[in-house]
Parts: C-alpha cells; structure tokens; sequence
C-alpha cells in the first residue's frame, strides 16, 4: 500500500528511529512501511494518524488491486 | 513524542532473557537424561523417568517463554517469525519423512538419526529468518 510516511516523517524531520519509538514498532518496520513492503496493523494506522494529526486516508493510498 | 518503545523494549528483554534461561535449562536436562543414563544411574528407571519428566516440563516451559516472546514482538517481526516457522516445519515435515524413508527403502548406509532433523530445523529457521529480514529491508 502507498503512503505518505516518510514525507511526514521528514517534515518533521524525524529519524525512523524516532517515529519507531513514538509508535511502539521497530525501525525495520517503519522502514517497511514507508517503502510500501508492509502493511501496518489497524492500532499501528491509528497511532501514526494521532501522531501527524491526519486522518488514516490521508495517511494511506488504499488500492483493491495494489 | 511519547515513547511507546520503551515500556515494548523493556518487556521483550526480559522475555529474551526467560527464553534464554528456560533453553539453556532444557538444553542442560536433555544432557543430563543420556548421561545420567548412561552414567550415573544405568540401573534405575526411576531416576531415569525422573530426569525425563524433568527434561519435558523444563522443554514445555521453553515453549511457553518463546510463546510469550512472540507476544512481545512488533507486527513485522511476528510475520516475519512466522513464515521462517512456516518454512521450517514444511521442510522438516516433507525432508525428514523423505530421509526416514531413505533409511527404510536401504538407501542410505546407516540409521537416520533424528539429531539430523534437528540440526535441520536449526540451519532452516536461521536461513529462513535471514531472507525474509532481507526481504522487508
């Protein structure tokens, strides 16, 4: 799934380690989902939403066939 | 930012060190039932029931410390746990039912010995849980 993560995530000029911490998930998973190899799990979607103050569709690029 | 990852990091340390505490447990029992066995009470069943049933709580109790390991990992790191799981039990279940019956159709010149299947299962979860790290990088 497409996201916006990593320019988020620079914006604010966080680390993945940084944002790693902040959502309770390890860097390699952030990576994961910033590269669109990994999709995260519901709780995950909901604390980087709460984190960048953007709903979780702004978040994600949800495609069926993707 | 708040830090979620403290409180997770700190939990699966200490889960890592039950895990580490309750194999090398396991590990030193199973060494004890042969050579105890062998050894120091070849006469009696009793003590050889005992190390055994000593060496199988200690084992379920591995079980249980990796099960609750597993709980303390990220939702990548579980998938990724997974599918090296997947991978080694296929593989054991299809390559170890195919050297057992080697050794029964006479293919091979001596007995398969089941610490094969485990230093299997051992080289298969390590290489399994490489690649699939690989993959997600």
């Amino acid at each position: 799934m497409k996201n916006k993560i990593r320019d988020l995530r620079a914006e604010k000029s966080w680390t993945q380690e940084d944002l790693a911490k902040a959502v309770g998930v390890s860097r390699q998973t952030i990576n994961a989902i910033e590269k669109g190899k990994f999709d995260p799990s519901l709780p995950t979607a909901f604390r980087l939403s709460k984190l960048f103050q953007k709903p979780i569709e702004d978040l994600f690029d949800f495609n069926e066939e993707s | 930012m708040k830090d979620l990852n403290t409180k997770r990091q700190s939990e699966r340390q200490l889960a890592l060190k039950k895990l580490s505490i309750w194999t090398i447990s396991w590990v030193a029992s199973q060494a004890l039932v042969i050579f105890g066995s062998l050894l120091l009470w070849p006469e009696s069943p009793l003590l050889k029931i005992a190390s055994l049933s000593i060496n199988v709580l200690l084992g379920i109790q591995m079980i249980l410390a990796n099960r609750h390991l597993f709980k303390k990992l990220d939702e990548l790191e579980r998938l990724l746990q997974l599918e090296a799981l997947a991978w080694t039990l296929g593989l054991t279940l299809v390559i170890g039912l195919a050297y057992s019956s080697l050794d029964i159709i006479n293919l091979i010149p001596f007995d398969a010995e089941i610490s094969y299947l485990v230093m299997f299962m051992g080289i298969t979860y390590f290489i399994s849980l490489t690649i699939n790290k690989k993959r997600y990088e």
